[in-house]
């Protein structure tokens, strides 16, 4: 079978050709076929201590007991158990007496800082800063708050949400939308918007603002308040200063009273516990504007 | 009379397409029809033309199916890379998005269009053209089946062509690697199975008295992926008139699947088939012989039996059960010494001709190709083990692992196959620049290498923010603190991305170079003989 190679005079070859190609019958690399057989090992040893091979029910399970699920539920219930003691008592604890506990106040922080990453900023950004201006998802660090910025407020607010329709205990409300309805002319718009524009400290036509605010009064203030400073009770945002939910251009503007605004946020009770909401409260209220 | 049974075949295919294209229900089938009409008008009046010419020299290979599959391989080649570096600044710069891309263009978009642009077009297109050119030339026989090579050619374009506008225009089964809709994979099933007919009967009529090592990991990359592509692909259409379809597979069973056709496409596609590839170009290039048989025989059997036991190692932590994920795991393991076998002949074959790695950048290439795929083989089974799972799973040390092996491997070696068969095919007695062979070695090299040393960076550090918590338990990051993070490894990832790309464009010209300027080589190499 071996042939002496025109090459290699000292290796044989297989002695076949293919298009010029020829192979030498070198052994296997000891070392690469003793490496092999160690995996081999490893793994037969591997199916010995963890669930292997399926059978006709179940599989084997493993002289070590392994079981992914059993690990990760221990863990959970290790961490939980560890954290119960100030679950406890942040439960048993009134909101407004939270900030009054320094020790629990920092867990609180902590623990809510947590449940805002993983929960809250998807919405709200990493920083708590709405995303950016104009994006429609509240600024949290400023002290303007839409429904209130008290800890009872904050609760609940996070446990039922806003305007949604899963709890009848969101907070709800509803503008209406002044262009699209026909409840405004467009020159009525045209005037309120720079009226807004004037109490908002901006650049606006005077004589359009002037003919604007009483179209204000009629039609906003029930709700913005007759000063445009807004009612945490409906949800209305205070109109008077330069924070805007969904920008503060002219158009901007416009577009808000021509549609109107429905923003919307899930309520977390039953998906989060009760000891987590009330922690993330606490650090939505320290990070800056809480009343 | 065969020439007029394909004539009537042809028009009915275009009729009966133009009528569905009348009937579609979505706009993807209505351009799926529309390619389907236009490919068989076309080879219906390329067929009136050549009525009567379908007689071939039985003594002369099949050569012009592998020179239209070269020019297709580096032609999808490019777009690939293109839309990969388009999708990586996309990445790091989310504004490149742009609003009129929006619902066709966008990343969403793009990202599948890129993978299967370089796995199936480039890298499928590489596979069929050189085990065309392989399988001929050692069975000294030619192409079995008459011009049905022409139809895998030209059927897989087709294939591509459905693949490529179904993700653009949104039509996607979902399921990755696998995202064409039912009426692309029946097509790319007919094609398959004509490409595994011409194979086997090509090595049936050889004219050698033994199978080269090169044709069994050919063969065993055909077989498998057709069964990988049927079991993954069991679809029920919605409609014949529409492109959407229901799975027959569901919840974690659909994941299993899923990831027994994913890992597979990695190792049957990627794996056996360029290995076939590697086992005939290095050793023509080094013009050595291989290093050693038994090691050939060994490794191939070893590598097919445990690859398709490795696919639960992408389900680690999840639904499936733990018993699965063992499996999946143990198997990945024992695959690391099979699959090294290959690094080892294709290495050892140049002991004795070590010096050429100085003097010819085309051995060079594929010597690199060899180590990458080296380098791949070891990290795979090693972020197989669940606990080091844990930490790369979802980073992008993934995207970092795959494209070592995408990029080193398997664009190398292709390449190398290209620089190898181009002189050959045009019959020409020379590249046009063997410096810019070194340009080309150069650019994708350095390349890789800030593709996967970034992605290695940030894919660990990402795992490690995502798992980061105080002494609490509580989560340190949130998970746009992590891609934040990330953003200098994205510019490098791209910049990488993008030296591949202009390597593989200089690549091309001097293709075509070596086509246009270099003169002709003495007659010599396309005429079938058996060796001895």
């Amino acid at each position: 079978m071996a042939t002496p190679n025109k090459k290699n005079h000292d290796r044989p070859t297989t002695g076949h050709s293919w298009d010029g190609i020829e192979e030498f019958d070198n052994p296997m690399p000891r070392w690469w076929l003793w490496t092999f057989y160690a995996t081999i090992i490893w793994a037969v040893v591997y199916w010995i201590l963890f669930p292997a091979w399926p059978l006709v029910r179940g599989a084997t399970a493993g002289v070590l007991g392994y079981s992914s699920r059993a690990d990760v539920a221990a863990e959970i219930a290790a961490a939980d158990q560890a954290n119960q003691v100030w679950y406890d008592q942040l439960m048993a604890t009134d909101v407004t007496e939270i900030a009054a506990n320094p020790e629990l106040e920092r867990f609180a922080v902590n623990a809510g800082a947590a449940v805002f990453r993983a929960q809250c900023s998807q919405c709200h950004g990493a920083g708590a800063n709405g995303l950016r201006p104009g994006s429609g998802f509240p600024n949290l660090l400023d002290d303007e708050w839409m429904w209130g910025g008290t800890m009872e407020d904050i609760v609940q607010t996070v446990t039922y949400g806003i305007r949604n329709t899963d709890f009848p205990d969101a907070r709800y409300s509803e503008m209406p939308s002044f262009g699209r309805d026909g409840l405004l002319t467009p020159a009525e718009i045209d005037q309120v918007v720079n009226h807004v524009l004037a109490i908002s400290g901006q650049a606006h036509d005077n004589a359009l603002a002037a003919a604007g605010e009483q179209v204000f009064l009629d039609n906003c203030a029930s709700c913005h308040m007759d000063d445009g400073s807004g009612d945490p009770f409906v949800g209305a945002p205070a109109l008077n200063n330069a924070i805007w939910l969904y920008g503060g251009s002219a158009d901007e503007i416009r577009a808000s009273v021509h549609n109107a605004r429905f923003g919307i946020m899930p309520g977390f009770t039953g998906r989060l516990p009760d000891a987590q909401i009330r922690a993330v409260a606490a650090y939505v209220h320290q990070l800056g504007g809480g009343q | 009379m065969w020439d007029y049974v394909k004539l009537i075949l042809l028009a009915a295919v275009a009729v009966l397409a133009a009528y569905a294209a009348s009937q579609a229900r979505d706009l993807a089938y209505l351009v799926h029809m529309i390619i389907f009409m236009g490919a068989a008008a076309i080879a219906f009046l390329w067929q009136i033309r050549h009525i009567g010419e379908g007689v071939h020299n039985q003594n002369e290979y099949f050569d012009g199916v592998v020179r239209y599959g070269v020019i297709a391989t580096a032609f999808w080649g490019v777009v690939g890379f293109l839309v990969g570096v388009v999708i990586a600044f996309q990445l790091a710069f989310p504004s490149l998005n742009f609003e009129v891309l929006q619902g066709f263009g966008n990343f969403g978009r793009l990202r599948p269009l890129h993978t299967s642009a370089v796995i199936f077009a480039f890298g499928g297109n590489a596979l069929i053209a050189s085990a065309f050119y392989v399988v001929q030339r050692t069975t000294a026989a030619r192409l079995f089946g008459g011009g049905l090579g022409w139809f895998v050619f030209w059927g897989y374009q087709v294939f591509i062509l459905l693949a490529a506008t179904g993700y653009v225009l949104g039509s996607t089964q979902g399921q990755e690697y696998a995202e064409p809709e039912w009426l692309a994979d029946l097509w790319l099933t007919i094609v398959w199975v004509v490409f595994l007919l011409i194979y086997m009967g090509t090595l049936i009529k050889r004219r050698e008295p033994h199978i080269y090592v090169a044709n069994w990991f050919y063969l065993s990359f055909i077989v498998t992926i057709a069964m990988l592509h049927v079991v993954n692909n069991l679809q029920v259409p919605v409609s014949f008139l529409g492109s959407a379809s229901i799975p027959v597979w569901s919840g974690v069973q659909s994941a299993m699947v899923q990831w027994w056709y994913g890992h597979n496409a990695v190792g049957f596609f990627l794996t056996a088939g360029f290995l076939g590839m590697m086992y005939y170009f290095i050793p023509k290039q080094a013009e050595r012989p291989v290093y050693s048989y038994k090691l050939s025989i060994i490794h191939f059997w070893a590598l097919i039996f445990l690859y398709i036991w490795a696919g639960p190692h992408h389900l680690h932590y999840t639904a499936l059960p733990d018993w699965a994920q063992t499996l999946g795991m143990t198997f990945s393991i024992m695959l690391w010494m099979p699959s090294w076998g290959g690094m080892i002949n294709g290495l050892m074959t140049l002991s004795g001709a070590w010096d050429k790695l100085r003097t010819d950048p085309v051995i060079r290439m594929m010597v690199v190709a060899v180590g990458f795929y080296g380098m791949a083989t070891f990290e795979g089974p090693m972020m197989s083990i669940r606990a080091v799972n844990s930490l790369s799973h979802y980073t992008d040390w993934t995207i970092g692992h795959v494209h070592s092996g995408a990029l080193g491997w398997n664009g190398m070696i292709t390449f190398g196959m290209l620089y190898y068969l181009v002189p050959k095919l045009w019959k020409r007695e020379r590249l046009y620049s063997l410096s810019l062979v070194s340009w080309h070695f150069w650019l994708a090299t350095i390349g890789i290498v800030l593709y996967a040393a970034s992605m290695w960076v940030t894919g660990i550090m990402e795992g490690l923010m995502w798992r980061q918590v105080d002494a609490q338990g509580f989560l340190v990051n949130s998970f746009a603190d992590t891609v934040a993070a990330k953003f200098p490894m994205y510019v490098v990832r791209g910049v990488g991305g993008l030296m591949f790309l202009v390597g593989a464009l200089i690549m091309c010209y001097n293709l075509w170079m070596t086509v246009r300027k270099v003169g002709e080589a003495k007659p010599a190499t396309s005429v079938a003989v058996a060796a001895e």
